[in-house]
């Protein structure tokens, strides 16, 4: 019976063994041990992005072992961390958004950084909106890995050259100017209609309407006043003006078929972040060459952010430890921020950092975030959970799109908002 | 069997324990993983959950936010319109197909097959088949212009009044082959001799139909509608690969509801709720049809 059980075993293992250990061998040929690291950089940028904190590991003797959850915006990934945690199996360090970082450590679940945030000075060098995510109690609880930036349109360079469009500098021009592209036949903006792609678009429109301050107070304080205020019936006003330059089938389209519009010069705009100019590079096209990018007419003082945050799991090996604060201390070092950028589109969220090595939409944006960073004009994007808890942002986003995909007067519009926003946070 | 157990052979003892042995291990799983998880479902929808559970005590809090969510009504109106339109749709063509097919006609196996067949689809397949048909800019009215017929015009789905309604044809075309066959066989069961005495006595074809085989499918409507309800209540695969609960959030119903609010809103509470509720309607429906399905041999 057990020569029968270890012929099967043999006959079945072996040579699944052999096939794993080409893969298993690559990662684990090393003495320090490896992490492992739950995240959703899936698509090409995203991976070789990774790719570069793999490789800087690998020169420290640290084996990766990936984990990734595949799904936009992380919802699935988030599925999985929280089933990993709850059953106290924990992975070495999780790639997550906003405001998941503050949660964890409300649950005394992250390993502090604060050592390596000392050592790194990362106080001084990570703007304040950052470290607001990036920190609990005044301690360091995550890695920021860049600044994603959404108050970006890219634009068809040809497309403007053709029909002599300038580079708006205010909401009216940027109006004409669309308004011009639909007279010649084009789609005037490329648009996509899910819930998180109409709230980027919105966001701009309020930022453009009621200035840093009005959005600050409207969509990160979330003040009943302002979120029921003339400045946000304005803003609805405008979007709905803006709304009428896009396609009529552009609900449910993903962002990277909005962009592809704008690429194949079907359109002339997409309001979208910066992730966008990784379809436009793919596409072998040349930053300002062939295709534009510019802030939002009436954006241009500020900057609304996203940020990739690196959390480390509170573990008690000490090898494992050690590991963590080898990977925080590479995420926060010069070269890694500027390397990553390159490779996700970003720019890097140190703000100490020469922007020479970054391409020249890049450039501006770094320049940008850094003025923006000073002016206190940096700030948490709504669509992209940096500015509310997800049960905000959803309602926030549940009314957007059903002011896209109806003829809600805009007061209702913005009483609804004020409504769904109470609503949320009781 | 009141004998002490050593006069009882091997044999009968094994007969007596082998059935619970057998049975148990499936008994315990069921028992926990269904109606376990169920009384945790009810306990975190009176909790304060969020990202994770939190089994602390709130009371009806959760519950009343969630009738409270405008969401919420969308969803329940969706629901409704989804579910009559489905369960009417589907049971009246079904029926007309199966009796359509029950006249005895050449190749009889062939189209059962062909009406069949969506039903092996899954709601994923038909969701995005049907998304690429429905989509204006894609099938079927881009197409009917490049034939030439440039003034028309089929876009709801892209239309938040309407697309709940492309949702009900998907839907319908998946599910009516399903419900034929359930009358087929019905039809088949019924016994001919009594058809055969109302065709001698003069009636015609309607009449008998009408009077005398459909009142006698009585049992295929009670199952057919018990099947589609509880469809149409799961519906969540269909509207995700379809709609995707859009456009906004005109086309979501109570499990895609669940879905993002336990997942992507991090209100667990709310969620579980919804869950509670949505298990509620359910046996509502099913309970009664146990009953009568469980109590009819022994009348």
């Amino acid at each position: 019976m057990t020569t029968m059980f270890n012929k099967c075993l043999m006959a079945g293992v072996i040579p699944l063994a052999i096939a794993l250990s080409s893969t298993a061998f690559a990662q684990e040929s090393t003495d320090k041990g490896e992490v492992e690291v739950l995240n959703w950089w899936t698509s090409g940028g995203e991976a070789r992005a990774l790719g570069a904190l793999k490789d800087k590991l690998s020169d420290d003797g640290i084996g990766w072992k990936n984990m990734p959850v595949a799904g936009g915006a992380g919802t699935n990934a988030m599925a999985v961390l929280r089933s990993r945690i709850t059953s106290n199996n924990p992975p070495t360090a999780a790639q997550v958004l906003g405001y998941d970082a503050q949660d964890w450590a409300d649950r005394d679940a992250l390993s502090s950084l604060d050592d390596v945030a000392k050592a790194g000075n990362w106080d001084e060098v990570f703007p304040q909106p950052i470290q607001r995510f990036a920190k609990s109690d005044g301690h360091w609880i995550a890695a920021p890995f860049e600044i994603h930036s959404t108050n970006w349109v890219w634009a068809n360079k040809s497309m403007m050259d053709e029909l002599g469009i300038q580079q708006p500098s205010s909401w009216e021009e940027f109006i004409a100017s669309m308004k011009k592209a639909q007279d010649a036949g084009h789609t005037g903006l490329a648009y996509g209609g899910q819930p998180w792609q109409d709230a980027t678009v919105f966001e701009n429109v309020v930022l453009a309407t009621g200035g840093a301050d009005f959005y600050r107070q409207a969509l990160i304080d979330l003040d009943p006043e302002a979120l029921d205020s003339d400045t946000m019936t304005q803003s609805f006003d405008r979007f709905r003006e803006l709304l009428q330059y896009k396609d009529d089938n552009s609900p449910g389209r993903d962002w990277n078929l909005a962009t592809a519009m704008v690429i194949k010069g079907d359109a002339l705009y997409q309001i979208m972040g910066d992730w966008a100019k990784g379809e436009f590079l793919n596409a072998g096209l040349k930053p300002e060459q062939d295709f534009m990018c510019f802030r939002t007419p009436g954006t241009q003082d500020a900057v609304t952010f996203n940020s990739d945050l690196m959390i480390m799991f509170k573990t008690d090996d000490k090898q494992q430890q050690a590991m963590q604060r080898t990977m925080a201390e590479i995420i926060g070092s010069p070269e890694f921020q500027i390397t990553f950028s390159q490779l996700k589109g970003s720019v890097p969220a140190r703000t100490d950092l020469s922007s020479d090595e970054l391409d020249a939409c890049a450039k501006r944006g770094y320049e940008q975030a850094k003025a923006a960073a000073k002016s206190n004009t940096l700030m948490g994007s709504m669509a992209h959970g940096y500015a509310a808890p997800a049960s905000v942002k959803n309602a926030v986003f549940d009314i957007i799109s059903s002011f896209v995909n109806s003829d809600m007067p805009s007061d209702v519009a913005a009483e609804q908002l004020a409504m769904a926003v109470q609503g949320a946070r009781s | 069997m009141s004998t002490s157990p050593s006069s009882r052979g091997i044999g009968d003892r094994l007969q007596h324990w082998l059935p619970r042995l057998v049975l148990s291990p499936s008994f315990v799983l069921v028992l926990f993983f269904v109606y376990g998880f169920i009384l945790w479902t009810t306990w975190i929808s009176f909790s304060n959950s969020g990202m994770l559970p939190d089994y602390t005590w709130a009371g009806t809090r959760q519950w009343s936010r969630l009738w409270s969510s405008w969401t919420w009504g969308i969803a329940l109106h969706n629901i409704w319109v989804f579910g009559l339109l489905y369960i009417v749709i589907c049971t009246v063509l079904g029926l007309l197909l199966a009796i359509l097919l029950d006249q005895r006609i050449r190749a009889e196996g062939t189209l059962r097959t062909i009406y069949l067949y969506p039903m092996a689809l899954s709601f994923i397949v038909t969701g995005t088949a049907w998304q690429w048909f429905l989509n204006p800019g894609l099938g079927l009215e881009r197409t009917m212009h490049s034939l030439g017929w440039e003034s028309f015009s089929f876009n709801w789905l892209i239309d938040a009044k309407m697309a709940i309604y492309t949702v009900v044809i998907a839907a319908v075309w998946q599910a009516t082959g399903f419900i034929m066959a359930m009358f087929l066989a019905g039809l088949r069961g019924i016994d001919g001799e009594m058809i055969k005495a109302a065709q001698i006595d003069g009636a015609p074809t309607w009449k008998i139909y009408g009077r005398i085989i459909i009142p006698q499918l009585r049992p295929v409507f009670l199952s057919a509608i018990v099947v589609l309800a509880h469809l149409a209540i799961k519906s969540f695969d269909l509207i995700v690969a379809m709609t995707g609960g859009g456009p906004g959030n005109a086309t979501a119903v109570p499990a895609t509801f669940m879905y993002s609010y336990a997942f992507s809103r991090n209100e667990m509470g709310i969620a579980a709720a919804s869950a509670v509720f949505m298990l509620a309607v359910i046996a509502a429906l099913i309970i009664p049809y146990l009953y009568s399905e469980l109590r009819e041999p022994r009348s």
